[in-house]
């Protein structure tokens, strides 16, 4: 084999470095940033193309060279040539120590730009991985091997980049060399793809012939041997694509507030990434939510103040007017601000392994906002290899699914396809604090500021005053057995007989009407909490003491009723007891038959029950008597 | 209107990232190396923060063996105004005397690893910006910008949490923590065309100058104190060096050059035909894949 030398394509830039480096440095300065990902199976040659394109970029040192030359001879799949799949595949290694390689990324430059690769190797976890990976990008590679044309993949590959919004694509005809270069061949396959994209809403893309093992049509176009071939060279066309930046600046000024920097009083500046628009000194901004308008004082940066900021920029903003603007706010164009909404439709990418649980409360963060949310039932899922929707109650890993969000206040943002910054968001899990979701808004269901609650004209307060008593909800919460209904009882008379307006939600009553087409599957679990809490909220807004005895056993949902009610009335009762105690008891011989596995999900046994972490009062049953524990519980609420 | 430069683009994420973090860690903290990368790193803390001194200290997990000129820098930057600088030396180490002449790989395990592991837990520190970039070597390629460790420090690369957008999750529970890498998609060139842009201050030892070295198991290995432990038949020469990474002076090859400004060393770089880490003998130690299994050990 002859020894590899140095790329053609970059000997001149070679030469500038030997002949004049600040000549060659003040041109690196000057780059632009191209992200891209390739998206294709590993037999469509991706890691070829992509070993291909840092070895013609000269990303590849010599010693990296001439490994890569032994491990071809010794591992490689390409004969005596080099194999140069194994420069980014290198991972057989990794992967015998069972190490999954999900998301790659990769770094090369030309003389005009640089660009980051997301590479998304490997079938397990694709839409997971691709959808991760094309999120930052702004142009994907579709690559299709020659001989077998547009396959399901190919498809799956294209919605999830239409999906993420990426609005360059290249369909990148690979291994012509194995199909002679047929021009008949290649637009064949164009012909079906283009009958496809349009299918799906996809407007241009860019097919390009090559054949990444032998380098045609990578650096320069049309090659020998596709002398038929019209348009650009990969690399040419990754260097002469409009990355978007002018668009970009020209929208209504976005600022999502990442942090208040206020090192003294005298100093208050707004920290962030601009990601719309342009800023001046003089600017008219609007703080969304809250709406209060101020003008743009400075632009603060340690090389000195600017005269303007544009998209893309880090800065720190300060304004003329001492208004509310913290973490989570963003400031806006005054006359152009987006809106915010609590409800919303969305496209969600389900990225873990436990399913979507609708109803139960997700942290949903967006921009630099954080909040509750929860997610409805889907409307459907899409079959990303079909595109048909299907009915289903829930999204499982690597599914993409429409549903409704519902947030608990109301937050900033835009369409997904207007703005990836205010438009994309994540799920997160409130108790293993994994990120389970991605989602992007498609529209608002109904605008916050439209919906008025209909203001009541007697207030809670009046309601009372009249009964002379502070409202709470005594919540107990622990396992079956543990006491709670007959504990929530002795408090109810006590409570009573002290002349205090109360009420009792038992379980297993409210089971046999409100809730009765409830089961007792997690999901359903988290509607009879949500269920009981807006009961309990609307009664303890009559100014009753409401005490609910229920299992709940998802702190999750417990904080979900905590945070529907006013700070201090929502009194968390743990009734502490041993499992192991509960179960002997048995006094409604559930357990027994739990463990015979007549009773499904049961709490304790088969299904979880989370401890709450710190309770306003905690009854250790072993400890003291019934007639003890709601003594001291009373003490706490009248005392 | 104006385009944004990569240099620009990269300089807005980084300092994005680390204002990420300071809003929604509790205790973070900047691992100080003294190279290049931490060079630019504090570079970009400074003016991700300005007018406000940094909101978090500066920990330098120390060796002891570290070369006299970074030493001479870290002072120098830990008496700035605005500045709080940790140093922590692993007591045992200190103890026992560890160093890499006499205990191989150990001296990285106790002093590095094991140091690191000490501070963050001492300190309480829940989110530790590093300097590592995703091009520098295969395992860090796939590594996220805000990468999750249990409670003992460890990282499981099956775990990681997908990392989509600018949306990053910084959530945990108590106990875990993270490790948060700014100059994730930064090359060595963007680096060093940006230490050139800005004018940052970096350890002379980058450029290069006559100084006493051995040659070693083929590597250029300098006596930069009296510890020194020459073998038989070694002899100190003086020749025209420079480093391309810098650690511990034994473990850290240099190699022969006139470069001694930085447009000469990017020049040489750009022209040379090895790769970046060829002279750091740490990552050698357990040959493929060493890199990674230190790092789930808990090494940065």
């Amino acid at each position: 084999m002859a020894l590899p030398h140095a790329p053609k394509y970059q000997a001149d830039e070679r030469d500038l470095i030997a002949a004049d480096i600040s000549a060659y440095l003040a041109r690196q300065t000057s780059k632009e940033l191209l992200r891209f990902i390739t998206c294709g199976s590993v037999d469509d040659g991706k890691s070829t193309l992509i070993g291909r394109l840092l070895y013609e970029t000269r990303q590849i040192f010599d010693d990296q060279m001439a490994a890569l030359e032994a491990d071809s001879k010794r591992v490689g799949t390409q004969g005596q040539n080099i194999d140069f799949a194994l420069l980014v595949d290198g991972l057989t290694a990794e992967r015998e120590q069972g190490i999954t390689i999900d998301v790659a990324y990769r770094f090369f430059a030309t003389e005009k730009r640089k660009f980051i690769v997301a590479d998304t190797p490997g079938h397990e976890q694709y839409t997971r991985n691709m959808v991760t990976g094309a999120s930052t990008a702004d142009l994907a590679v579709i690559l299709v091997d020659a001989r077998k044309g547009v396959l399901v993949q190919t498809r799956r590959h294209s919605y999830l980049a239409h999906l993420i919004g990426i609005r360059h694509l290249v369909l990148a005809v690979n291994k012509m060399d194995l199909v002679d270069y047929d021009e008949g061949m290649f637009n064949r396959i164009v012909h079906d793809y283009r009958q496809f994209a349009h299918s799906i809403g996809i407007e241009e893309f860019t097919p390009i012939p090559i054949s990444g093992f032998k380098g045609d049509n990578i650096t320069s176009a049309p090659s020998a041997n596709t002398p038929w071939y019209a348009g650009p060279s990969l690399i040419h066309h990754l260097e002469s694509v409009e990355i978007g930046d002018a668009a970009e600046q020209i929208r209504p000024l976005r600022m999502p507030v990442q942090w208040v920097n206020r090192p003294n009083l005298d100093f208050r500046g707004f920290a962030g990434l601009i990601a719309e628009g342009t800023v001046k000194p003089g600017d008219a901004v609007r703080v969304v939510p809250s709406g209060k308008t101020s003008t743009v004082s400075r632009i603060v940066t340690l090389d000195g103040d600017l005269d303007e900021a544009v998209a893309g920029q880090s800065v720190t903003l300060t304004l003329a007017d001492e208004i509310d603007c913290s973490r989570g706010d963003v400031i806006a164009a005054a006359d152009a601000p987006p809106e915010a909404a609590d409800q919303f439709e969305a496209a969600i990418v389900w990225m873990s392994d436990e399913p979507l649980i609708p109803g139960r409360g997700y942290w949903l963060k967006l921009a630099t906002q954080t909040v509750s949310a929860t997610v409805h039932e889907p409307k459907y899922e899409v079959n990303v290899n079909t595109m048909e929707h299907l009915a289903v109650k829930t999204l499982g890993l690597n599914a993409i699914g429409v549903a409704e969000v519902t947030t608990d206040r109301p937050i900033v943002f835009e369409a997904y396809e207007r703005s990836r910054t205010l438009g994309g968001f994540i799920l997160v899990d409130k108790l293993t604090n994994a990120t389970v979701a991605a989602g992007m808004i498609h529209f608002s269901l109904r605008r916050a500021q439209n919906v008025h609650w209909q203001a009541l004209e007697i207030s809670r307060e009046q309601h009372a005053r009249l009964k002379n008593q502070k409202p709470a909800v005594l919540w107990f919460t622990g396992l079956s057995g543990s006491g709670k209904s007959t504990i929530a009882n002795l408090v109810e008379k006590k409570l009573h007989r002290m002349n205090r307006h109360t009420f009792l939600l038992d379980g297993d009553n409210v089971r046999h009407a409100l809730n009765k087409d409830l089961g007792f599957t997690e999901a359903d679990r988290i509607e009879n909490i949500r269920r009981v809490g807006e009961v309990a909220k609307l009664m303890a807004d009559a100014g009753l003491i409401v005490i609910t005895a229920f299992i709940s056993p998802f702190r999750a949902e417990r904080e979900m009723v905590r945070k529907m009610l006013p700070e201090g009335e929502f009194v968390e009762v743990h009734i502490d007891t041993p499992l192991s105690l509960a179960e002997a008891r048995d006094v409604k011989g559930l357990y027994k038959k739990a463990r015979a596995g007549e009773l499904k999900n049961f709490t304790g046994i088969d299904s979880p029950y989370e401890e709450p972490e710190r309770p306003e009062i905690r009854i250790d049953t072993t400890a003291m008597t019934p007639e003890e524990a709601a003594d001291l519980i009373v003490d706490k609420v009248v005392g | 209107m104006s385009g944004l430069t990569h240099l620009d683009r990269l300089e807005a994420e980084s300092i994005h990232i680390m204002r990420e973090t300071v809003a929604e860690a509790a205790r973070p903290v900047m691992l100080y190396s003294i190279g290049k990368d931490s060079a630019v790193m504090l570079h970009l803390a400074r003016k991700a923060f300005y007018p406000a001194p940094l909101p978090f200290p500066l920990l330098h997990v120390d060796t002891t063996w570290k070369f006299q000129d970074m030493y001479a820098l870290r002072d120098k930057v830990g008496a700035e105004a605005g500045i709080e600088l940790l140093v922590y030396k692993n007591p045992e180490a200190e103890a026992k005397g560890i160093n890499p002449f006499d205990h191989g790989p150990l001296h990285t395990d106790l002093w590095k690893t094991e140091g690191l592991r000490q501070a963050l837990d001492k300190y309480g520190f829940d989110a530790a910006f590093g300097g590592a970039r995703r091009d520098e070597e295969k395992s860090r390629a796939k590594e996220r910008i805000f990468s999750f460790r249990t409670a003992s420090h460890r990282w499981d690369p099956k775990r990681q949490r997908p990392e989509l957008w600018s949306l990053y999750n910084v959530r945990k529970n108590p106990g875990e923590s993270m490790r948060v890498f700014p100059l994730s998609n930064w090359t060595e060139l963007d680096i060093w065309t940006y230490i050139l842009r800005e004018r940052i201050e970096i350890v002379p030892l980058y450029l290069a100058a006559p100084r006493s070295v051995v040659e070693r198991d083929g590597l250029l290995i300098m006596v930069d104190d009296d510890r020194f432990q020459l073998k038989d038949g070694e002899q100190v020469q003086t020749r025209s060096v420079r480093f391309r990474t810098l650690g511990c002076y034994p473990l850290s090859g240099a190699i022969e050059s006139d470069a001694d400004t930085i447009e000469q060393v990017v020049q040489e770089m750009l022209l040379a035909t090895t790769s970046e880490r060829q002279g750091r003998i740490i990552d050698r130690d357990a040959g493929e894949g060493s890199m990674e299994k230190k790092k789930q050990e808990g090494y940065f």
